[in-house]
């Protein structure tokens, strides 16, 4: 073994030039297995932020009559205790009304949180355009979409009419922007006090909203489903992000499998690459493998020197090519970018997908020289002797 | 002294369709400790002789016996360890390994059959480095050395393992004629201070003229066998 190593690394010392070559080959591989996977991944991730980020990935609702939801105290505590990858959940009252500013009237959904823990989901202070969030009874905010319709400011007061047909007047402390213009147009955020108390819904809720860790938004489906089997009530429903995203859903897979479908193609091409380059240097390395072998090298020896020759071409091939591939990743999103600054694509650079990368490099290219490890091996040394 | 190399009844014959027969019914042997030389035309079969000798062409029929023990019954593996342990070969066209020093090359027998070099050993081949009088290129790659610096460096290397046999195919083949006296004298030197038997191949009558035992080879039989 350890001579097989000496010869190995000689000969490759001894033709820098082709060595370099081959390396280069392997390295562009790899480079662009990472930069492709970076890029995928990161569209992936950056499509699934846009869309779920900001947004309950489990909502449980109830199938009662009057679709209320009693006593959620208890069940807030039991959906907290029921899995450790649920991270944020939040109570909403949602009710329809009428907002009336002035002449101007349209439908609207009131929305009742506990403002914190449902800030911990929508991130709406953070997105606050003006203004602040409601802290006081019969505060709201508003989208900046109908604050642009209607012509309001800060400190307006609007009138909601229920459908009940109670009118309350309401003051606006804030304009938000969630970037969904139909939500701006359409949410008016308020305290989960005002709420019950303006729709006089005797410390009910409409709905209980749950999001996951980030790493688990994946698993929202098995997550629900113990979360359902935790409460055990057949009066309520729990739904969950992937079945209400069917397609989104689809598109990721697509974009996954093809995304693998290149990286295994760049993986072929580097491993036919190896494996020929190398074929061809059994051929010129024959005469020394025939006086190796009149000397009395064992089979299995030559054979590791080529196996070895594998090992440290994928070895500096990997490392290479991930120097090339990170360098490629960062100046693509240092140069490829909006007017704002922000990358035009997000790249997310994994470390564990970007070593696996590399392992995976060298192992296709041990594997790429067990085509010429096993011609050495079969080589006679009279043949080569005996035409010199 | 005992024969250290024995061959029986070999034939050897080459190609599948178109048969050609290159020995015929060979038989001879080899002591211990003697200085054969091995005479004949081009094309006489002395080079598959001495390949079949050397265990690195198997004969058609006929058995090989070096030591006494017949190399029909070894693996590759063991062919190979054999090879490398009692026989040393100095070829005609040195075939050294480019990729390495002299001092490298010389040391490689070694190092296939031991791993790993010590400073004895090392020692020793630079003693004979010393012997071939190449002290002063022996770190030098072998591309880097005049034809005649390759052929003592691959005497050098024959000799590394202390092989019982040296077998040398036209070893001064390429070389003018008073390096060819030289090495020649190098080799009497060696076969007399360890005891090695030589069999070597040439076509150069003088060279074969102080050998203990002169063999020919003609058409694939043994022509003439004078022992002096």
């Amino acid at each position: 073994m350890r001579l097989g190593y000496k010869i190995a690394a000689r000969f490759l010392k001894s033709n820098l030039g082709q060595t370099f070559l081959i390396v280069l080959g392997i390295a562009i591989g790899v480079s662009v297995q990472i930069f492709i996977g970076s890029l995928i991944q990161g569209l992936q991730k950056s499509l699934i932020a846009k869309t779920i980020g900001n947004s309950p990935q489990i909502t449980i609702t109830s199938v009662t009559n009057d679709k209320k939801i009693k006593e959620y105290d208890q069940l807030v505590a039991d959906i907290k205790s029921a899995d450790s990858r649920i991270e944020k959940v939040s109570v909403a009252d949602d009710n329809a009304a009428f907002l009336e500013s002035g002449t101007n009237s349209q439908s609207i959904l009131v929305r009742g949180f506990n403002i914190q823990d449902a800030d911990a989901i929508y991130n709406f202070i953070g997105r606050l355009k003006e203004g602040t969030y409601p802290q006081n009874d019969n505060e709201i905010i508003l989208g900046i979409d109908l604050k642009d319709e209607y012509n309001l400011a800060l400190d307006d007061v609007v009138t909601l009419t229920t459908p009940a047909q109670k009118a309350v007047k309401c003051k606006i402390v804030g304009f938000y922007d969630l970037q969904v213009s139909s939500i701006n147009k359409s949410w008016a955020i308020t305290t989960l006090t005002t709420s019950q108390n303006m729709f006089e819904t005797n410390n009910t809720v409409t709905s209980i909203e749950i999001q996951v860790s980030s790493a688990s938004a994946f698993a929202a489906d098995a997550i629900a489903l113990k979360v359902s089997d935790t409460l055990n009530q057949s009066d309520l429903k729990v739904d969950n992000w992937k079945d209400a995203n069917a397609q989104l859903l689809s598109g990721l897979q697509g974009q996954s499998i093809s995304s693998l479908m290149i990286q295994v193609f760049v993986l072929i091409s580097v491993v036919l690459g190896i494996a020929s380059v190398l074929a061809i240097t059994v051929m010129q390395k024959s005469k020394q493998i025939g006086i190796l072998k009149a000397m009395g090298i064992k089979n299995s020896s030559t054979s590791y020197i080529f196996l070895f020759e594998g090992l440290i071409l994928g070895f500096f091939g990997a490392a290479l090519g991930i120097l090339l591939g990170l360098g490629l990743a960062f100046s693509f999103t240092k140069f490829a970018v909006n007017a704002d600054g922000t990358p035009v694509v997000a790249l997310y650079i994994s470390y564990p997908f970007i070593i696996t990368s590399g392992f995976i490099a060298i192992a296709a290219s041990v594997i790429a020289s067990f085509i010429p490890a096993l011609k050495s091996s079969k080589l006679n040394p009279i043949d080569i002797i005996r035409n010199n | 002294m005992g024969s250290i190399l024995e061959l029986k009844g070999i034939n050897k014959i080459y190609g599948e369709e178109i048969k050609t027969q290159v020995l015929y019914d060979i038989d001879v042997s080899f002591e211990q400790g003697s200085f054969n030389s091995i005479i004949g035309q081009s094309g006489s079969g002395k080079s598959t002789l001495l390949n079949i000798m050397g265990t690195l062409d198997k004969p058609s029929t006929g058995d090989v016996y070096i030591n006494g023990s017949n190399v029909k019954k070894l693996s590759g593996n063991q062919l190979a360890a054999l090879r490398n342990k009692t026989m040393g070969f100095v070829f005609q066209f040195h075939y050294l390994l480019p990729e390495f020093t002299a001092i490298e090359n010389v040391l490689m027998p070694y190092e296939i059959q031991y791993g790993k070099i010590s400073s004895q050993i090392r020692e020793k081949a630079e003693e004979y480095m010393k012997l071939v009088g190449l002290e002063n290129v022996k770190d030098n790659l072998a591309t880097k050395m005049s034809g005649g610096q390759q052929q003592r460096t691959a005497i050098a290397r024959a000799l590394i393992n202390d092989p019982k046999i040296i077998l040398a195919d036209e070893p001064t083949g390429n070389l003018d004629s008073d390096s060819t006296e030289n090495i020649y004298e190098m080799l009497r030197n060696i076969n007399e201070k360890f005891g090695t038997t030589f069999i070597i191949i040439t076509h150069d009558k003088r060279i074969a003229e102080k050998a203990d035992r002169i063999i020919e080879i003609k058409d694939g039989r043994i022509n003439m066998d004078l022992t002096r």
